[in-house]
């Protein structure tokens, strides 16, 4: 929770604290009986029941499906990263290019990558690898999908990032002698790079659930779909279904904690500088982007909690 | 490149669109009152109401989308019986099931969507100059008229061109009811790709503009919204 929050109420009085009482011990009851309902409907459903659950006791069930999946789930994700980020960076580069025309096709390149959806693009990926090659590799597939749409996304990440580096540090850079190529690659990508990588992590929350796009239509055998395959065989979809979610938030929060870590390091490192952040949900948006920078640039809670 | 399948009677590319938009429309407006009731629950002052909302948030969004469609359909209404659609005696059972699917993948959607709703609104409201807060606290307001007459209609201004790019989001998420079999667009571009593998370069061009007419309006609009109604500071 955010310190803000408070900032929209006093700290409450009697009055307001027996109202705050009434209203969590409502909310609790609320809460308590959804609850109540769905361990019932589960019981009713005979969800509950041992042999449902004791599969995932079962070292097989773990070294035949669910390990494997996860595996697949992970190289998928990890290749596509390594894969999509210099491409961003070339990209993300090029659409600040001094060229029109090579400001342009990148553009038009990033913009059509990211307006279309990621299914789509696996999809496309397969067939144009069965035409040329001959074989069909739904991991490519995934992977090219995967580089295609993360890559325009961090495209705009690098764009953001080299764009929030301070205007005197290039004009430093300039007054030194230094030409263009080295104004980027020697001043601002390495200052870009420190305050993309909070937002590079929390990209990889999103190519780690895209990856699930990947069992659907192409076929690629990624966690969910392994598990699936354990549930048919052992009867027990839902407690499957369960475990393979928790599977995926603990790598997720693991994730998010990383990027929140690193963000609040390299902020408090570089004395409150700027750190490029995307919303989860506005991944694929310049604006959110630039909404976001604008944010965190605002007078707002930070001089507050500083004065 | 040959694009004859676009006149062909098999394919019903501007059905299989309608039903993208239909999917994006209502998960559009059940998401963003989930997301407001999630926020406001967030940043109340009662206790277990934030943290409830909170783990919500932090739970949901952390799970593949993929996984909550699918666990829609075999889980919530394959093992726990849940009927959204009713199934009458003598009548086509597809049209049952395809209603049935419909309205799951739609709830999933608002499911998912919400949180990601629910983020935008509180970082909206972290934009809002605490001291607009106080002021309205100085002068006697109560929480919900602190929240109700001053940030949020501030909030709701800085809020907008991020909840276009959540709705851009919806529209492209939208591909994954194909995994439980709504006529959408990423079902009926599987099916042309095997009827008319030869052609697939051309099936991905339509079906890619399909979906940037779709969203670059959707940018272009709410882009000059935010801009209009930006609160200057």
């Amino acid at each position: 929770m955010s310190e803000h929050a408070t900032v929209l109420y006093d700290i409450p009085g009697p009055k307001a604290r027996r109202l705050n009482l009434i209203l969590s011990v409502v909310f609790g009851i609320v809460l308590a009986a959804l609850v109540w309902w769905i361990i019932s409907v589960l019981i009713e459903k005979n969800q509950l029941t041992a042999e449902k659950w004791s599969p995932f006791l079962e070292i097989q069930n773990w070294t035949t499906y669910l390990l494997p999946g996860l595996l697949a789930t992970l190289q998928a994700a990890a290749l596509s990263v390594v894969i999509a980020l210099p491409i961003g960076a070339i990209f993300g580069i090029a659409r600040m290019s001094d060229h029109t025309w090579l400001r342009w096709v990148a553009g038009v390149v990033v913009e059509f990558f990211r307006s279309i959806p990621v299914i789509i693009l696996m999809l496309f990926a397969f067939q144009l690898w069965f035409a040329i090659l001959g074989t069909s590799s739904p991991f490519a597939a995934v992977v090219i999908g995967l580089v295609l749409y993360n890559g325009s996304v961090l495209a705009e990440v690098f764009r953001a990032g080299i764009l929030a580096v301070p205007k005197g540090q290039s004009e430093a850079a300039y007054a030194l002698g230094l030409r263009k190529t080295q104004v980027m690659t020697l001043i601002l990508l390495p200052q870009a790079v420190t305050s993309m990588l909070p937002a590079v992590v929390s990209q990889l929350v999103v190519i780690v659930k895209d990856t699930a796009l990947g069992g659907i239509l192409v076929g690629y055998v990624e966690l969910r779909r392994a598990a699936n395959t354990s549930a048919s065989n052992y009867g027990n979809l839902l407690p499957t279904y369960v475990v393979v979610a928790l599977i995926y938030i603990l790598i997720n929060l693991a994730l998010g904690w990383f990027s929140h870590w690193l963000e609040r390091k390299l902020r408090t490192r570089r004395g409150g500088g700027k750190v490029v952040q995307i919303d989860p949900a506005a991944q694929s948006d310049l604006m959110a982007a630039r909404q976001q920078i604008e944010i965190l640039d605002a007078p707002g809670i930070d001089e507050f909690k500083k004065s | 490149m040959d694009f004859s399948f676009l006149t062909d009677p098999r394919y019903d590319i501007l059905g299989a669109f309608w039903m993208t938009v239909q999917l994006t429309f209502w998960s559009a407006i059940g998401s963003f009152i989930l997301g407001v009731i999630l926020a406001a629950m967030r940043v109340s002052p009662v206790p277990l109401m934030r943290s409830f909302a909170g783990g919500f948030v932090n739970i949901v969004r952390n799970i593949p989308l993929t996984l909550i469609i699918i666990m829609m359909s075999q889980v919530v209404a394959n093992q726990l019986g849940l009927r959204l659609a009713v199934r009458e005696a003598g009548v086509n059972p597809q049209a049952f099931l395809n209603s049935q699917n419909f309205r799951l993948a739609v709830l999933g959607f608002i499911i998912y969507t919400s949180t990601f709703v629910c983020e935008a609104i509180r970082s909206g409201i972290n934009t809002v100059p605490p001291g607009q807060a106080e002021a309205a606290r100085a002068i006697g307001l109560k929480f919900t008229q602190v929240l109700g007459i001053v940030v949020l209609p501030q909030a709701i201004r800085a809020v907008i061109a991020p909840l276009g790019s959540v709705l851009i989001a919806l529209t492209k998420n939208t591909t994954v009811a194909s995994a439980i079999g709504v006529a959408e667009a990423a079902l009926l571009m599987n099916t042309l790709l095997e009827n008319e593998a030869d052609k697939f370069t051309a099936v991905f061009l339509v079906i890619a503009a399909g979906f940037i007419v779709l969203t670059l309006p959707t940018g272009l609009i709410f882009g000059a919204v935010a801009n209009k109604y930006q609160v200057k500071r």
